[in-house]
């Protein structure tokens, strides 16, 4: 976490291992199903970066993780549950149609990413999806790359909120 | 967004440093401290005598020990609120401590004072001031306070946000102990308490809304 490039995505990839039983268990744990467990996974890695200096490098690192997974499977049923108070007569004609949980996942997502306003938009797909580098993105947009540095860690606070308020909105 | 999408993101992001929330929380006291600081300056006056009687007057001198080490606990209270998976345990019991010291201080001023004293020293002159005024004189540490925490992640938003209250709550107590011309600890006990405590439950209902993360 102390801005080694390479040892950061290898530490967010085996976290990511992590997350998903975790999360999985977490819901579990409440009597829920599995549909969520990419998004929320994919919320908590937000939140551990955006977090990182709330974990003090003399404590480990176990009991953090855990604890912003279950405060992350805890907003997710909230939301679930306000979801759920939607009344059967409004959706019962949608429910047949329902698509497989991953491309609901594939489609929540995009529409988290259409919340950002466009340059952020652009610039977090650029990075996240197309896999282009800091550089490569500024060429592409003529800005540069401390604007892309400042869009994008913009852009990943506001994909956090949009995940927050997700279904408030709805 | 696949997840593997994200954390190339999330990698890309790596230089650009969050702040830490102690560095955010400090900078809420040094700016929010004088703006409170101010209203006793210029509005409500500040006794004459603070220099003279702090450490000469001992019922006087407490009240500075008691605010201050609330205040003390409430940043040690606020700060490991804002990390995930930290118990508050310790620092709760700092705030047990405290209590208790507010309550000794109590035991020894009815040992000393006449029972007829009592009624009046508990009453005091202009009680009420004191609680309109700490939670005022609180105002701006709060809310500076509760800016700063959004940096923080707390496993509980409305408890974080009554730590910040507490903090607020003991700030505005000390700015008001340097106008306030009631000394004795049963003073302190009814009406600096009330005071801070609504400092207390009001940061704990902004907390609820403005510390999710």
């Amino acid at each position: 976490m102390a801005g080694d490039t390479a040892a950061y995505r290898t530490l967010l990839t085996s976290l990511t291992v992590f997350l998903r039983s975790e999360v999985r268990r977490g819901f579990a744990r409440y009597g829920h199903g599995h549909s969520d467990v990419e998004d929320v996974v994919q919320e908590t890695l937000l939140a551990i970066h955006l977090k990182r200096e709330t974990w003090r490098t003399s404590e480990p690192i176990g009991p953090w993780v855990r604890a912003i997974a279950r405060n992350k499977v805890i907003d997710s049923l909230r939301r679930g549950g306000r979801r759920i108070n939607v009344p059967i007569e409004d959706v019962i004609d949608v429910l047949p149609a329902a698509e497989p949980a991953e491309h609901l996942n594939e489609r929540d997502a995009e529409q988290i990413l259409s919340k950002l306003n466009g340059r952020q938009r652009d610039i977090v797909q650029s990075i996240s999806i197309n896999g282009d580098s800091i550089r490569q993105t500024a060429d592409k947009y003529a800005i540069s790359e401390g604007a892309v540095r400042v869009a994008l860690h913009r852009g990943l606070a506001a994909l956090a909120k949009a995940y927050r308020t997700q279904d408030h909105e709805d | 967004m696949k997840t593997d999408d994200l954390i190339s993101a999330l990698t890309a992001d790596v230089a650009t440093k969050p702040t830490p929330v102690s560095r955010s929380v400090a900078l809420a006291v040094v700016v929010g401290l004088p703006i409170a600081a101010a209203i006793p300056i210029y509005a409500i006056d500040v006794r004459p005598d603070l220099w003279g009687q702090l450490g000469a007057d001992p019922r006087f001198t407490f009240k500075f020990v008691f605010t201050l080490a609330t205040a003390a606990v409430g940043v040690w209270l606020a700060l490991r609120l804002s990390r995930p998976g930290t118990s508050a345990g310790p620092a709760l019991a700092a705030l047990g401590a405290t209590a208790a010291l507010l309550i000794a201080a109590d035991t020894t001023e009815l040992m000393v004072l006449p029972r007829s004293e009592w009624a009046s020293a508990l009453i005091g002159a202009r009680a009420l001031d004191c609680v309109v005024l700490i939670p005022l004189l609180a105002a701006a540490p709060l809310a500076a306070l509760l800016f700063a925490m959004r940096s923080g992640a707390p496993d509980n938003p409305s408890i974080a946000g009554a730590a910040a209250g507490l903090l607020a709550g003991a700030i505005g107590a000390t700015l008001y102990a340097s106008h306030c011309t009631n000394d004795s600890p049963l003073f302190i006990s009814v009406w600096y308490v009330i005071g801070i405590a609504a400092v207390t439950l009001t940061g704990g209902l902004i907390g609820r809304k403005v510390l999710r993360w």
